[in-house]
């Protein structure tokens, strides 16, 4: 199952890295090569702190096809404490209730199932409360 | 560039149509435009579609479909645009018309939902955001909305039910459209006893996904045929403009930038401003994206678009009417196909065909599809006025 794909991917999904621009100094996450803020190239690599805190949050109950396992599962939008906002899971929140401005911190977990018979699981970027 | 005139209409019922075929939904849609074009021989098919591909396990779609119509031979091409795939074909079969390239283009949107469950077919429609950075952390199209949603009521904090206003318009239109998935009423306590599908969206905020086709003729005013018995429908504006795929991407999610170049662009051309509209199509598949487009519009401030659904101001017998025949949310989300259907039941209003939900003397239509949150938009204007 698309085993290049993920692979290329792992430097973003095991350690946010993503990209500087050279010209306006904007972190820029995921990489884009054309700089979101000033049209210039960036094409230096950065790894974001992984810090951050919850723009926006939903729960999905009814997962599509892929993440039955972790349904029901919190996903959100982080807003790095580096500027870009990422798409992520949220994780390891046991009672916890969310808030928009929660503080959380990135960790590396399962993102998915093996979906076929080559048994290949994904693993990528979460985010967890910060603790202490 | 010449005029543009829509010459046919034809339209399936949405719902979940278990015994029709993908190929045999687009034919009845096809046929039923053909004929109430009035012999007008087609040169050109342009097919809206979003998922046959991973639903139906049918790419080349336009070929098939052309091939099932009898019309081997033209020209035929499928384009996608996710959610706004019907209304980036009407694009194209304008630009054909319009440039003199073709003399008679069929627009065609079509979807079939029914083929799998509903989870396979969120994770269908999720191939449409971005793969690599939503899609595979496990967003769908409904929990972005929700995620929109969440982050409008954390900015603004409207009152509460302050959505109700948009599903309750589109049922209530619905019951008079006879082609509509759902065709009853809801009251306003009813949205706001609805269960969660993704907090803070309710199962009232979300449009159905439904099977369905719709087809449109194109052509200029110099080729209707002598005896056209419709009042001309001419499309005076069109355009389509993207913006970042990810919603993550954007420097403030809840402006729908791309709807609003698209909406400058179209009534540009139509040298009008969206105020000047009788109604208004635009793409409810979630009740946040009815207020953002509002905002988008320019027809309200920011964190303001859901003051739009209080007090029947969108009813068809309000200010501004919306989704006049039921809308996405009560005629039902044919993927691909609903941006063909807006258009269509925006023609039926200007040609005075919408029965019991006519808008008495509407002239002017505004139709806007998106394909995910606005990651591309599509509008166009409609008028029944004659050409200057």
């Amino acid at each position: 199952m698309d085993i290049p794909r993920h692979w290329r991917l792992k430097k973003q999904r095991y350690a946010l890295v993503g990209e500087v621009c050279g010209h306006c100094e904007a972190k820029v996450f995921p990489p884009r090569d054309i700089c979101p803020e000033c049209g210039e190239e960036a094409k230096t690599l950065y790894q974001f702190s992984g810090k951050g805190e919850v723009y926006s949050y939903t729960t999905v109950y009814e997962a599509p096809a892929g993440f039955e396992e972790s349904a029901p599962y919190t996903i959100a939008m982080v807003k790095l404490a580096e500027g870009p906002l990422v798409t992520a899971q949220l994780t390891d929140l046991e009672t916890r209730e969310v808030k928009v401005g929660m503080p959380v911190e990135m960790v590396t977990r399962k993102l998915r199932n093996a979906t076929d018979e080559r048994g290949m699981l994904v693993y990528g970027y979460k985010f967890r409360p910060v603790v202490g | 560039m010449h005029e543009v005139i829509i010459a046919g209409i034809g339209q399936t019922e949405v719902g979940e149509h278990w015994d029709i075929s993908l190929r045999e939904l687009a034919f009845y849609a096809l046929e039923a435009a053909r004929n109430d074009a009035g012999g007008l021989r087609p040169q050109a098919l342009y097919v809206g579609n979003m998922l046959s591909a991973a639903l139906s396990h049918q790419s080349h779609l336009a070929t098939l479909l052309a091939d099932f119509a009898g019309l081997q031979g033209i020209e035929a091409i499928t384009v996608e645009a996710a959610g706004a795939s019907g209304g980036a074909a009407l694009r194209q079969g304008y630009l054909a018309v319009a440039s003199g390239a073709v003399d008679v283009a069929l627009v065609l949107g079509v979807e079939k939902m029914s083929e799998q469950t509903v989870f396979n077919v969120e994770a269908a429609a999720a191939t449409g955001l971005d793969v690599d950075y939503e899609a595979e952390h496990g967003l769908t199209l409904t929990a972005q909305a929700a995620l929109l949603m969440q982050r409008y009521l954390h900015e603004f904090s409207p009152t509460a039910g302050a959505f109700a206003g948009f599903p309750v318009t589109a049922h209530a239109n619905g019951a008079g459209n006879k082609y509509a998935m759902f065709q009853k009423a809801i009251k306003p306590e009813t949205y706001l006893r609805a269960g969660f599908v993704s907090e803070p969206l309710n199962m009232f905020d979300v449009a159905p996904n439904a099977d369905g086709a719709a087809a449109l003729v194109l052509t200029r005013p110099d080729l209707l045929p002598a005896d056209f018995g419709h009042v001309p429908v001419r499309i005076i504006g069109s355009a389509v403009a993207t913006d970042t795929l990810a919603l993550h991407d954007r420097p403030d999610p809840l402006v729908f930038h791309a709807a609003r170049l698209s909406i400058e662009r179209a009534c540009a051309q139509a040298g009008i401003k969206p105020e000047d509209v009788n109604l208004f199509e635009l793409y409810d598949a979630f009740s946040v994206y009815a207020a953002l487009t509002l905002e988008a519009a320019g027809l309200a401030g920011r964190g303001e678009g859901w003051k739009w659904a209080e007090n029947g101001a969108l009813s068809l017998q309000g200010k501004l009417p919306i989704s006049t025949m039921g809308g996405l949310k009560a005629r039902g989300n044919p993927g691909g196909a609903t941006g063909v259907y807006q258009a269509l039941e925006a023609t039926q209003q200007l040609r005075g065909q919408a029965g019991p939900n006519q808008i008495p003397e509407a002239s002017l239509a505004l139709v806007q599809c998106l394909g995910g949150p606005a990651s591309t938009a599509v509008s166009h204007v409609l008028t029944n006025r004659p050409a200057a």
